[in-house]
C-alpha cells in the first residue's frame, strides 16, 4: 500500500478555522484514553482540566496570568515561523530576559541608587533590559545562521540549556540573598520593581496588558505594513522575496530579534509580576508550550490569543488534577505533546489530501 | 475548414460529447476527438482553451462531467493514470518530475512495477535508447543533464510501458532547437511503429511538421479540425485566437540613443554548485534599442539575470552602469529607484508569489517605485488601483476580483508581470524568457509592449532561447555560451546559421580574445 499526499487546489476558510478545533477535540479524546488506561475516570478528568478552572474568579485570573507569557512568546514566534525560520529556543530567551531584568531589581534592592531620582524608573528599565537581553540572546542563533549557515533549529534549542544553567548559577551564586539561610533564591523585589496588580487577589498583573498589546501590534504589522508583507513573502516564496529586494539576512535578524525580545519581555514580566524574585527555575516550559500555541493559533495574532488561553487551561487543570485525581504533572506535558501532534496533522490535512492506494507502485 | 479523415477504420481513442464543469465554469464543452492507429494528432489552442483539462481526462486524472471515452471501440471509464497506462495511454509532462540526485535508471525504476531489477532495467533502457535514437546513460545523475536529456528520461519512462498512444504536453518548450530536432526524429520513429501521438503545442510550425490532423480548441469548445500540413501557421493561429494576429511592428531603424546600460568586463563565479561562471561579459544597450541575448538554456542566462537585476551583488561597482551611475554593488531596490525594471524567467515563485493576490503581487516589485508603501505602510487601495490599470492595459484575464497569482493561466500571469514592470515606465528593462509557455496572442502582446517601450527611449535587454522572437524584435543579438558572451551582431544582417554556430560554442574564440 502507498500513501500519497496530494496538494489541495484550494483551501476553504471553514477548513482553516475548523482544523485546529478538530485537532483540539482529537487531543482531548486521546488524552482521555490515556487517563482511562491509567485507571482514572476520563469524564472526571475532563471536568477537572477544562471545566472547573473556568467556574471561579481566582482561576480565571490565573488563566490570564498563565496565558500572557504564552501569548507574548507565541506572537514573537509567529514572526519567525511565518518566515520559515525555526526559533525553538524561546525558553532560553525567556530565562535570560528574566535574569537580566531581575538583576536590576536586585541591584536596586532596598533603595539602592534611588536616593537622587526615586524608584519610578526601575520597573520600566527592567522591562527594557529583559526585552533587550532576550533579543541579544536570540542573536546568537540568528547570526550563526546568517554568517555560517548553521541550522537555527539546533543552536536555538541547545542554547535553552545554556540559559537555564546560567540562571541556576546566578540564583545559587552571585545573586543569592545573603540573608536567605542559603536557600537558592534572590531577595524579594521591592514594590517599585514589581508589576502592578490589576485586580483584587494579587494575581492579575500588568503583564496581561502587554500581551494584549503585542497581539494588536502584531495584527497591525502583518496586515498593514511592508515589513509584515516581507515576512509573509519570505515564508511563502523566498525567490520572489529576493526579487522584491528583501534581504534574507536582514529579515532573519529582525524576526529573531522580535521573537527573542518578546520572549525576554515575557520572562521579565513573569519574574517581576508572578514570582517577585529570582529562582533557579522560573518557567514551567512556557517557551516550548508557546510553540504549540503559535501553531494552534495558525500563526495569526488573534488565533494565538485564543490558543494561549486554551494551553493556559491545561497548566491550571494539570495542577488541580494532581490534587483531585492524583494524576502526575507529566500528564499535562503528555497532553500538550498530543495536542501539538494533532495540530500538525490537522495542518497537513488542510493543505494536502491523503490518499491510500492499494497495490504496488504504479 | 477542410474536413480531412486521414486514417480509415475504427479509432484507437474516441471521445464523444466530453463536458467538464468546475462549478459554474465549463472547461470543456461538448468535445469530440478521434485518434487513429499511427496518427499524430495535434491539440492546439491558447492557454485557458481547455487543452490541459481534456488531456487530464484522457489520462484519467480527471473524470468528465458528461460524455464518453472509447478505447479501441470499447467504452471505458478511466479511474486514474494507472488505469489509463494499463490501457496503453502514456503521457510525457511539460514539467519534469525527476529526482536530481538519483540516476537515470533509478528515476525510471521509481515509476515501474517493483519486480524490476535495476540490472535488467539497464538493458531495457539501453534497448529503448537504441531503438528510438535517444542517447541515455543509465548511471548519470539527473542534475548533470540538460533539459533535453531529462525529457528523454520522461519519454523512456513512458515507452517502457509500451503505450499505444503517447500524449506530449508542450514537449519543445524547454528544448534548444537542436534538441527539438532530435525529439522529432524520436517521434517519427514512434509513428512509424504504429503508435499514435497526441501532441499539444503552441508552436504551429512544429504541428505542421509532425501532425496530420489537428483539433483546435477555443474557450473550452472545439472550433476546428483540419490537416495542419495544408494550413499556414498564420491561418492556424487565427483559428486558435479567433482573430487575425497582428504582426509585431518593429521599431524602424533606431537613431542610436545614449548608452543606457553598460556591462564592462563582468566576471563572477557561480553561486550554486551546478551553476555557470560568468566570464568577461561586456555589452552596451542604447536607449531605443532591443538587445537580444540568445543561447541554449543553462549557459549562464539565469546567472547573468541575477547579476544584472541585483538579486545577486558581488561584482565591482563599475562592472555595471545605468545611465552613467555605477551600480554593480547596488541591490535590486536601488537599481529600481534609478529607473531599471526586471522580469525574471520563472513566473510562479520568482516574478510572482503564487499564493498571494494580484494586488499583493503589485506590491512585490513596486513597493519602492509606485508609492504603494509610503513610510513602510502598505496602501492596498493604491496597489489595487495600479493592479487594475495593469489588468486593463494588458488585457489580463482572471477569475474573481483579486485572485491568487497561481490561478491565472501562464500567458495571463506573464502579461501581468510584464505589464507591472512596463507601467513603471523604466529606462532600462531586463527580461528573461518573457514568452516561455505563453500562447500566441499573449506572446504578440508582450513583444509589442517591449518594442513600444524601446521606441519611447528605453534600453531593453531580452534574454531568450526563442530565435524567432529574437529576430522578430531585436536590433542586435549576442550569444551566450558557457558563461561567455559573443560580440553583438546586427539582427538584420545576421543569419540563423551564424547564431546557431555561436550557440553551440564554435564561434567563440574571437569573442573571448576580444574580451581580454
Amino acid at each position: 500500500m502507498r500513501i500519497d499526499l496530494e496538494a489541495r487546489q484550494s483551501r476553504s476558510l471553514a477548513l482553516d478555522i475548523g482544523a485546529p478545533i478538530i485537532a483540539l477535540i482529537a487531543a482531548i479524546l486521546l488524552g482521555g484514553l490515556v487517563v482511562w488506561l491509567m485507571g482514572k475516570s476520563p469524564t472526571r478528568a475532563f471536568s477537572v482540566y477544562f471545566i472547573e478552572p473556568l467556574l471561579e474568579g481566582w482561576s480565571l485570573q490565573e488563566l490570564a496570568v498563565k496565558a500572557s507569557p504564552l501569548v507574548m512568546i507565541a506572537i514573537g514566534l509567529s514572526f519567525c515561523f511565518r518566515a520559515n525560520l525555526w526559533n525553538i529556543g524561546a525558553e532560553g530567551q525567556f530565562v535570560i530576559g528574566g535574569l537580566v531584568g531581575g538583576w536590576l531589581a536586585i541591584a536596586t534592592h532596598d533603595g539602592a541608587y534611588q536616593s537622587a531620582i526615586g524608584g519610578w524608573w526601575i520597573l520600566p528599565a527592567m522591562l527594557v533590559l529583559g526585552t533587550l537581553a532576550g533579543a541579544f540572546y536570540a542573536m546568537i542563533p540568528a547570526l550563526l545562521r546568517v554568517w555560517l549557515g548553521v541550522s537555527e533549529i539546533l543552536t536555538s534549542l541547545m542554547l535553552v540549556y545554556v540559559a537555564e544553567l546560567i540562571l541556576d548559577y546566578f540564583a545559587r551564586g552571585p545573586l543569592r540573598d545573603p540573608k536567605g539561610f542559603n536557600f537558592p533564591q534572590s531577595v524579594t523585589f521591592d514594590d517599585v520593581a514589581h508589576l502592578p496588580y490589576l485586580a483584587e487577589g494579587d494575581r492579575l498583573h500588568a503583564g496581561v496588558i502587554l500581551a494584549l498589546l503585542a497581539v494588536l501590534i502584531a495584527a497591525f504589522v502583518f496586515s498593514r505594513t511592508l515589513f509584515g508583507f516581507e515576512v509573509r513573502l519570505v515564508g511563502e516564496a523566498p525567490r520572489a522575496a529576493r526579487f522584491a529586494g528583501f534581504s534574507d539576512s536582514r529579515l532573519t535578524i529582525a524576526v529573531f530579534a522580535i521573537s527573542g525580545g518578546l520572549a525576554g519581555l515575557a520572562g521579565i514580566c513573569e519574574v517581576a509580576g508572578q514570582i517577585g524574585q529570582l529562582q533557579p527555575t522560573i518557567s514551567p516550559g512556557y517557551g516550548f508550550t508557546a510553540i504549540i500555541v503559535a501553531f494552534l493559533g495558525r500563526l495569526s495574532p488573534f488565533g494565538i490569543l485564543i490558543a494561549g488561553l486554551v494551553l493556559a487551561l491545561t497548566y491550571i487543570g494539570g495542577e488541580s488534577a494532581q490534587v483531585a485525581l492524583k494524576l502526575p504533572i507529566d500528564m499535562t506535558r503528555t497532553f500538550q505533546g498530543l495536542l501539538l501532534m494533532c495540530v500538525l496533522i490537522a495542518d497537513a490535512a488542510t493543505r494536502y489530501r491523503i490518499r491510500f492506494r492499494l497495490g504496488a507502485l504504479a | 475548414m477542410v474536413d480531412v479523415q486521414t486514417t480509415q477504420g475504427r479509432p484507437l481513442l474516441s471521445l464523444r460529447g466530453i463536458v467538464k464543469r468546475f462549478g459554474d465554469f465549463v472547461a470543456n464543452d461538448q468535445i469530440d476527438l478521434d485518434i487513429h492507429e499511427g496518427e499524430a494528432h495535434a491539440l492546439i489552442g491558447e492557454n485557458g482553451a481547455g487543452k490541459s483539462t481534456l488531456v487530464k481526462i484522457i489520462y484519467g486524472l480527471l473524470q468528465p462531467t458528461e460524455g464518453t471515452i472509447a478505447i479501441a471501440g470499447e467504452r471505458v471509464r478511466l479511474s486514474g493514470p494507472e488505469d489509463a497506462r494499463s490501457r496503453g495511454i502514456g503521457m510525457v509532462f511539460q514539467h519534469f518530475s525527476l529526482f536530481d540526485n538519483l540516476t537515470v535508471a533509478e528515476n525510471i525504476a521509481l515509476v515501474l512495477p517493483r519486480d524490476q531489477s535495476l540490472g535488467g532495467l539497464r538493458a531495457r533502457i539501453a534497448e529503448v535508447a537504441e531503438r528510438y535514437k535517444m542517447p541515455l546513460e543509465p548511471d548519470r545523475e539527473v542534475w548533470s543533464l540538460s533539459a533535453g536529456e531529462r525529457q528523454r528520461i520522461e519519454i523512456a519512462r513512458c515507452l517502457l510501458q509500451n503505450p499505444r498512444l503517447v500524449i506530449l504536453d508542450e514537449p519543445t518548450s524547454v528544448l534548444a532547437p537542436q534538441e527539438s530536432y532530435h525529439l522529432f526524429e524520436t517521434l517519427d520513429r514512434l509513428k512509424a511503429e504504429g503508435r499514435s501521438l497526441l501532441y499539444i503545442s503552441h508552436k504551429l510550425d512544429e504541428v505542421k511538421r509532425l501532425c496530420e490532423s489537428a483539433t483546435i480548441l477555443r474557450l473550452g469548445k472545439k472550433v476546428g479540425f483540419c490537416d495542419p500540413r495544408k494550413e499556414s501557421a498564420r491561418s492556424l493561429a487565427a483559428l486558435m485566437v479567433g482573430t487575425q494576429i497582428s504582426d509585431v511592428h518593429g521599431s524602424s531603424a533606431q537613431a542610436a540613443g545614449p548608452q543606457r546600460l553598460i556591462v564592462d568586463d563582468l566576471s563572477i563565479e557561480a553561486e550554486e554548485i551546478h551553476g555557470v561562471d560568468l566570464e568577461h561579459i561586456s555589452l552596451v544597450v542604447r536607449g531605443g534599442e532591443v538587445f537580444g541575448i540568445a543561447g541554449v538554456a543553462g549557459n549562464g542566462q539565469s546567472e547573468l539575470f541575477a547579476v544584472l537585476s541585483g538579486e545577486r551583488t558581488g561584482t565591482t561597482a563599475e562592472a555595471i552602469r545605468i545611465d552613467g551611475a555605477q551600480i554593480g554593488d547596488m541591490d535590486i531596490t536601488g537599481r529600481r529607484l534609478l529607473g531599471a525594471a526586471f522580469v525574471p524567467e520563472e513566473r510562479n515563485g520568482h516574478a510572482a508569489a503564487p499564493d498571494f493576490s494580484l494586488t499583493e503581487n503589485v506590491i512585490l516589485s513596486r513597493h519602492a517605485t509606485a508609492g504603494v508603501a509610503p513610510h513602510g505602510l502598505v496602501s492596498f487601495d493604491r496597489a489595487r488601483a495600479l493592479g487594475q490599470s495593469i489588468i486593463s492595459l494588458f488585457d489580463v484575464r482572471k477569475a474573481g476580483a483579486d485572485p491568487a497569482a497561481r490561478t491565472l493561466s501562464g500567458g495571463n500571469l506573464q502579461k501581468f508581470v510584464v505589464g507591472r514592470e512596463i507601467l513603471s515606465e523604466p529606462k532600462i528593462l531586463v527580461v528573461n524568457q518573457p514568452t516561455w509557455g505563453v500562447d500566441a496572442a499573449a506572446c504578440a502582446a508582450i513583444r509589442q509592449a517591449l518594442v513600444d517601450l524601446a521606441a519611447r527611449g528605453a534600453a531593453v535587454l531580452l534574454i531568450s532561447q526563442d530565435l524567432d522572437e529574437l529576430f522578430e524584435i531585436c536590433d542586435r543579438i549576442a550569444v551566450i555560451h558557457d558563461g561567455r558572451l559573443s560580440d553583438a551582431l546586427d539582427a538584420r544582417g545576421a543569419t540563423r546559421e551564424e547564431i546557431g554556430l555561436l550557440m553551440t560554442g564554435t564561434g567563440h574564440q574571437t569573442a573571448a580574445a576580444h574580451a581580454h
